[in-house]
C-alpha cells in the first residue's frame, strides 16, 4: 500500500515536472523543470529495485545533461527578446493533436492487455558487483565500443561549438571563400 | 503492494506523448532536444520496468541496455547542444523554423 503510494506521488510529481518543461514560456524554467523531471526517474527507477541505474541516471542526467541544457540556455540567451517571436511552432496544434494520436496509440494497448496486469514475478536484485562482472564478460564489446563513441561525441562537440578564429575582418566577404581562406590559414600554421 | 506493471507503462507512455509534444510543438531548439531527452528516458522506464516485472530478473538485459541508453543520451545531448550553439552562433537564432536553408 505504502509502495503504491509513492509510485503515485512521484509519477505524477515526475509528469507534472515533465510537462512544464515542454509548457513554460522562459527556457531556464524549462531547463531546471527537466531536470526534476530527470530526477524524479531516478526515483522511479530507484523503486523498481535499480539501484544502480537510479544514480547513473542522476549523476549522468541530473549532473550532467541538466547543466550541459543550462548553459547552452545561457549561451544563447539573445534569443528570447526578439519581439514578436511567439514560442510555439505555427502548426502546434497539429503537434498537440499528434502527441494525443501517439499516447492513444501506446495506452490503448496496454490497458486493454490484462496479461500485464501483474506484481512483480520474483525478487529482483541487481547488486553492483554483478553488475560489474556482467560489464567485464558479457558486455565487455559493447562497453569499450561506448567508451569509444563517447570520446568520439566528445571531441565533435568541442570541435563543432569551438569559438572560429577571429576573421572578423572578412566580414564583408561571403562566408564560404571566409572559411576557405580561414582553414587554408589554420593548415599553413606550423 | 506493489503498482502493478500497468502502472509504469502507462506513465512512461505519458511521459513519451509529453516529449513528443514538446518536440514537435515547440519553437526553441533546446525545448526540442529536451523533448527527445524525455522520449529516451520514457523508453528506459519501459526497460527498467520490464525487467523488475519479468520473469527472470536475475539476467540483468534491462538494467544493461538502460546502462548504455544513458550513455548514448549523454553523447547525443552533447553534440546536439554544440550543433545549437554552433548555428547560435551563425544565424543569432535557435528557433527551429528559422533554420530552413541548406547552404548559409
Amino acid at each position: 500500500m505504502l509502495n503504491e503510494i509513492a509510485f503515485y506521488l512521484i509519477a505524477a510529481v515526475t509528469l507534472a515536472f515533465a510537462v512544464a518543461a515542454m509548457a513554460l514560456r522562459q527556457l531556464i524554467h524549462c531547463a531546471l523543470c527537466a531536470a526534476a523531471a530527470f530526477a524524479g526517474l531516478a526515483t522511479l527507477y530507484l523503486q523498481l529495485d535499480a539501484e544502480f541505474v537510479g544514480f547513473a541516471q542522476l549523476l549522468v542526467y541530473v549532473g550532467a545533461i541538466a547543466i550541459l541544457i543550462v548553459f547552452a540556455v545561457l549561451l544563447t540567451r539573445a534569443d528570447e527578446v526578439l519581439p514578436g517571436s511567439r514560442r510555439s511552432s505555427p502548426s502546434w496544434l497539429m503537434g498537440i493533436a499528434a502527441a494525443v494520436l501517439v499516447l492513444a496509440g501506446i495506452a490503448l494497448p496496454i490497458l486493454s492487455s490484462p496479461s500485464l496486469r501483474h506484481p512483480p514475478l520474483a525478487v529482483a536484485d541487481a547488486p553492483v558487483k554483478l553488475i560489474g562482472v556482467e560489464l567485464m564478460t558479457r558486455y565487455v564489446l559493447p562497453l569499450e565500443m561506448a567508451g569509444v563513441l563517447l570520446t568520439a561525441a566528445l571531441m565533435g562537440a568541442v570541435v563543432i561549438a569551438m569559438r572560429e578564429e577571429p576573421e572578423t575582418k572578412a566580414q564583408s566577404r561571403p562566408p564560404a571563400a571566409a572559411r576557405r581562406e580561414q582553414t587554408g590559414e589554420v593548415v599553413s600554421r606550423p | 503492494m506493489n503498482p502493478l506493471l500497468t502502472h509504469y507503462l502507462i506513465v512512461s507512455a505519458l511521459l513519451f506523448s509529453i516529449g513528443f509534444a514538446g518536440a514537435v510543438a515547440r519553437r526553441s531548439a533546446i525545448i526540442v532536444l529536451i523533448g527527445i531527452e524525455l522520449m529516451l528516458n520514457a523508453a528506459n522506464l519501459n526497460f527498467i520496468a520490464f525487467w523488475r516485472y519479468g520473469a527472470h530478473p536475475e539476467a540483468l538485459t534491462g538494467v544493461m541496455f538502460v546502462l548504455f541508453s544513458i550513455a548514448i543520451a549523454a553523447a547525443e545531448a552533447a553534440v546536439g547542444l554544440a550543433l545549437i550553439i554552433a548555428i547560435y552562433r551563425q544565424r543569432k537564432t535557435t528557433q527551429v523554423d528559422g533554420l530552413d536553408r541548406l547552404k548559409g
